[in-house]
This record gives C-alpha cells, sequence and structure tokens, in this order.
C-alpha cells in the first residue's frame, strides 16, 4: 500500500478515532483497527464503497455506539458527554421526522437543547428555509427534508458537525449553496466531517479525503494526493497536478507503451489506449515520435472517481 | 506551538432552567404533534366517546350495579379504556415509528436529556388521558344523570395520570420489541382483548368464571377496580393488592423495555 499522507503534528485535535475495531455482536467486522483525528477548521470527507464502515465509524463518534477495542475522543472527552454533545451538531439519512410539526417548529426544539444557539434567522438563511418555514414536514420534498435536517445539525452552532450523505436529493443550486455554507462554517473554525456518495462534491469541498475499504484505512490525504497515490505515483516528485490521463489511438502495443517514461498504467479497450503518466509531456513525445498514425489524442486530470475506483478495488 | 492548547473556549453549560425549558418544549410539541395527528387524536378520543354513549348511555335503562347505577360504573371503566389507549397507541406506536425512521437515533446523538424524550410522551398521554376522562364526566353528567362530588372528580384525574404510567411502559416495551410495521396491528391485539376481559366494557362480574380470575394479572382490571374504588364502589380485592398488581406490572414492562434496549444498543 502506498504511504499514507497525514500530516504530522495534531495539535489541535476536535475529534479522533485511536485503533478502533468494531465487530458487530452477529460477528461482522465493521472496522479494523482505524485511527482518524478530525482538527479544527477542518471538512474531511470520508469516503468508501457501501459496506466499508462509513456509518459505523461516523456513529462511534456520535456516541450512538461503543468500540470493541480502541478509544473515541470528542474535545477530549467521551462522545456520550453531554459537554461534548453541546459542541457537536449531527445530521443523519433519517427516513422521517415527525411529520405533524412545522419545519420552524422543529428548528425551535433543537436549538433549544443549546445554550447558545444559532440566531433563528441565520440558521433560515444558512439552510435556505426561507420559503418553507411554515410547512410541516410531512408537506417537503426530499430536497427541502434535507435542508431543514441541515438546519438541525447547524442549530446549536457547534464547533463540530457530522454530515451523513448532506446533500442526497438536492438539486444542483441547492447542493452548491449548502457547499458554500460548508466552507463557510470551515472558515469559522468549525470541524465538518462529511461522508458522500457524490465523488465531485468530496472534491470540491473537502480539505482533506479519507478514503475506507472493509473497515481499514486505505489512504488519506488532499483531494490531489488522494487522486495521485491511487494512480501510482509513489514517488517523491510526482503530485496531481503532474498526473495526467492520456487516450488515443495509437499502433502500439500496450507492452510497449508500460515501458515509456512516466507511464504507471496502461491498457486498451476496444481501439482506444488509454495510460496514466507522471511526466505527460515525455510521454507524449516520445509516443508521438513512435507512432506518426497516432489521433483521436485526448488528455485529462485524473478525476476522483478514477481514484476511488483504483483504491477500492 | 509547544503545548496542546485549547482551541475553542469551553462551552456554557446549559442552566437548570434551560434544562426545564427543554422538557417543557419537547412535551408541548409532543402533544400537538398527536393532537394534529388526526388518525390518532379522533381514534384515541373518539372510541372510548362512542363506546360510553352506546353502553353507558343508550343500551343503560336506569339499572343498578351493586348499588351505583350502571352510567356511572361504566364511567369508571370507559375512562380507564381510554387512557391505556392513549399511553398505548401514543407511546406505543409513536416511538416504535420514531425509532424505525431513525429520528430516535438523531434525538440521541443530539444533545436532548432522553429523559425529556420520554416525559414528552409520558405527559402528552396523561393529558390525552384527562381530555377523555373530561368529555365521558361531562356526558356521564350530562346525559346519564351521573352525580359525582368534586373529589371523586379530582380522585379520577390523580387515578388518570398515575393510571397512565403502567400502559406507558408498556407502550416502551412493545415499541423496543416489535417492528414498526405491525406495531399498530399488535398494540390494537392487546389493547382491545385486554380492556374486555379487564372489566372495562362489561362489568367484571358478568365474564365468565375462567375470564375473572384470569383478570386478576391484568393492569387493566386493576387500573378499574381502583377507579370504582374511587367512586365508592366496593371493588374486588383490596386496594392495596390493586397497587401491588399495577406497580408489578409497570416493574415488569420496564424490565422488558430495558432488555429490548440493550438488545438493540448491542446491534448497533
Amino acid at each position: 500500500m502506498p504511504a499514507i499522507l497525514e500530516p504530522p503534528i495534531a495539535t489541535d485535535a476536535v475529534a479522533s478515532l485511536t485503533s478502533i475495531t468494531k465487530r458487530y455482536a452477529n460477528g461482522v467486522l465493521a472496522l479494523d483497527d482505524l485511527s482518524l483525528t478530525l482538527r479544527r477548521g477542518e471538512i474531511v470527507a470520508l469516503l468508501g464503497p457501501n459496506g466499508a464502515g462509513k456509518s459505523t465509524a461516523v456513529k462511534l463518534l456520535m456516541g450512538l455506539s461503543a468500540p470493541t477495542a480502541g478509544n473515541v475522543r470528542i474535545f477530549g472527552a467521551d462522545p456520550r458527554n453531554t459537554d461534548a454533545r453541546l459542541r457537536t451538531g449531527v445530521m443523519l439519512q433519517v427516513g422521517r421526522a415527525p411529520e405533524m410539526l412545522r419545519v420552524r417548529e422543529q428548528v425551535e426544539i433543537f436549538r433549544g437543547y443549546y445554550p447558545k444557539p444559532m440566531p433563528y434567522a441565520d440558521l433560515v438563511k444558512a439552510a435556505g428555509l426561507e420559503e418553507i418555514e411554515a410547512r410541516f414536514f410531512g408537506q417537503l420534498s426530499g430536497g427541502q427534508k434535507q435542508r431543514m435536517l441541515f438546519a438541525l445539525a447547524l442549530a446549536g452552532d457547534p464547533d463540530l458537525i457530522f454530515l451523513d450523505e448532506p446533500t442526497v436529493g438536492l438539486d444542483i443550486e441547492a447542493r452548491r449553496a449548502m457547499w458554500t455554507t460548508i466552507r463557510a462554517l470551515a472558515a469559522r473554525g468549525k470541524t465538518v466531517l462529511l461522508t458522500t456518495h457524490y465523488l465531485e462534491e468530496a472534491d470540491a469541498l473537502a480539505h482533506r479525503i479519507v478514503v475506507i475499504n472493509k473497515g481499514k484505512l486505505v489512504c488519506s490525504g488532499t483531494p490531489a494526493e488522494v487522486k495521485s497515490i491511487s494512480l501510482g505515483a509513489t514517488g517523491g516528485t510526482a503530485t496531481s497536478s503532474t498526473i495526467k490521463i492520456i487516450r488515443c489511438v495509437t499502433a502500439l502495443p500496450v507492452q510497449n507503451i508500460r515501458t515509456i517514461p512516466g507511464v504507471t498504467q496502461a491498457g486498451l479497450t476496444d481501439t482506444l489506449t488509454t495510460l496514466t503518466t507522471t511526466r505527460p509531456e515525455a510521454t507524449l513525445r516520445e509516443m508521438l515520435a513512435l507512432d506518426p498514425t497516432l489521433h483521436a489524442l485526448e488528455v485529462q486530470s485524473p478525476a476522483l472517481e478514477d481514484a476511488f475506483l483504483a483504491l477500492t478495488k | 506551538m509547544s503545548t496542546t492548547t485549547l482551541t475553542f473556549p469551553a462551552t456554557a453549560s446549559r442552566s437548570l432552567p434551560q434544562t426545564l425549558r427543554i422538557f417543557l418544549t419537547e412535551t408541548r410539541y409532543e402533544f400537538l404533534r398527536l393532537l394534529r395527528t388526526r388518525s390518532f387524536a379522533l381514534s384515541v378520543i373518539g372510541f372510548p366517546v362512542v363506546f360510553y354513549i352506546f353502553f353507558g348511555l343508550i343500551m343503560n335503562r336506569g339499572e343498578h350495579i351493586g348499588g351505583i347505577t350502571v352510567a356511572r360504573y361504566m364511567l369508571a371503566g370507559y375512562t380507564v379504556f381510554g387512557m391505556v389507549g392513549a399511553a398505548l397507541f401514543g407511546i406505543g406506536v409513536g416511538l416504535s415509528a420514531e425509532l424505525a425512521a431513525g429520528w430516535l437515533e438523531l434525538k440521541r446523538a443530539s444533545p436532548m436529556p432522553p429523559l425529556a424524550y420520554l416525559c414528552a410522551k409520558c405527559i402528552s398521554a396523561m393529558v390525552f388521558g384527562i381530555i377523555i376522562v373530561s368529555l365521558l364526566t361531562l356526558l356521564g353528567i350530562t346525559a346519564g344523570s351521573v352525580h359525582l362530588s368534586l373529589i371523586e372528580f379530582v380522585r379520577m384525574m390523580a387515578l388518570t395520570i398515575v393510571g397512565v404510567i403502567p400502559f406507558a411502559a408498556m407502550g416502551m416495551a412493545l415499541a423496543l420489541l416489535v417492528p414498526a410495521s405491525s406495531a399498530p396491528g399488535i398494540a390494537n391485539m392487546i389493547y382491545l382483548p385486554m380492556s374486555f376481559c379487564g372489566g372495562l366494557w362489561v362489568p367484571i362480574m358478568f365474564l365468565p368464571k375462567v375470564l375473572r380470575h384470569f383478570a386478576v394479572v391484568l393492569p387493566t382490571y386493576h387500573l378499574a377496580q381502583l377507579q370504582l374504588t374511587a367512586f365508592g364502589y366496593p371493588s374486588t380485592g383490596t386496594a392495596l393488592s390493586h397497587w401491588i398488581g399495577l406497580t408489578g406490572f409497570t416493574l415488569l414492562a420496564l424490565g422488558v423495555a430495558l432488555f429490548a434496549f440493550r438488545r438493540l444498543e448491542q446491534n448497533s
């Protein structure tokens, strides 16, 4: 496995999982020696295929579940501690909130839990509730429900916010509005942990991406770092800005392409050759020199999706 | 930076008045939610009222049972029937739905005191109980010429409030044991036979001997007998035996609920 890029010192850890193992009563091993630290002002995206252990990790951090082994700390305290919870906001995948309560009423209930809640008007603005305040939860569309649940997570103006699939069911405009709010929270020193299925979202939003699979940490780093790790750039010089994916139609056999300097992967589908390189200019120069018939050339920066698929294979 | 610094000022803890306000808010909105849920409010209030009109008032031909009028005797049974419904459906069915929807999990992850959630549900059921008992009493006085002293009325209300507790505990156990989709059905399967066999619909002495013996294990029976005692009707068994019966049942239900909750937690 490639090196894990973890900044060396964590003086301002807000929440941490230390060597966590979680085995359910039915014997399923959900987390296997996982460690994770969230720092102040940081947006962390937790990625992984279904069943990777994302929800388990989030549940442990929220104190809804106890680890089989290892240590969970929120603001230096047990996550069940009320003072820790007073500084934490949570958005979960909820099937249904009480349907016969209005959006305004539900927000007020949650604001009441905290000694210094976010002002109501600010919450309405941050979560985009302007037109739905007076509606019953049962009357809301899927995206509107998500927005209300987002408002509940922010109600206490918490320092640490857990968002489980926050933008599911939102249209593009609403999703971008939520991103803006999340970025503004981080800029104010709040820590945000989000799980998402939208890799584009993690790419656009997260300072740090943590990929887990089968309960284990696969890698952790900035979106650019994660992309470069997964695409085989383990050398010190390559950064994601130099990694490119090249697609073209060429007469060169794949095994020859693999020997060209910089090339880390190459493959042929139908007539199209796809390769990954850490030195795109050198690679291209050589390929063009070797094959004058090369055409349909396309050079791309790797998408997080490619990285994700490579990492969790 | 040489030492680990405290990065955030520690948040002020909640003061006692703030905590009390959470209990109040939680209760107010739980009651409002139930009141707005027409299917709940109408059936839970409607059934005992309609039953009492039929069996306590219309079918009543001025007979007496053990020295008190049928209208008065039946008032005791149907008030208990009403409050049991409010507790069993308000708490049992409500809790199981919120558990299944993941709502309870969000509440538990929030800084809400867990007791506020349970109190809100319990007190809401008590308020529904009070509404039902008041309506039935009003019907009895106006249409059934029931005479009720103020003391008797106050005793009845006090018993309504306390009487909700065993059934709240039972509703909680039910919600934690039974899947949400079958909770309303199972609640009915318990509620209706338990009401009949406890002598809430038909006076207990008119039931077959087997059922009369069986009634001793039913909380509905004990609560109805206590209600009758409050009306000055000599109950079968002593008041103390009924209190013991109710307490025992409550403890049993709480034990089952605790066991079921532990089991759920272990799998989460």
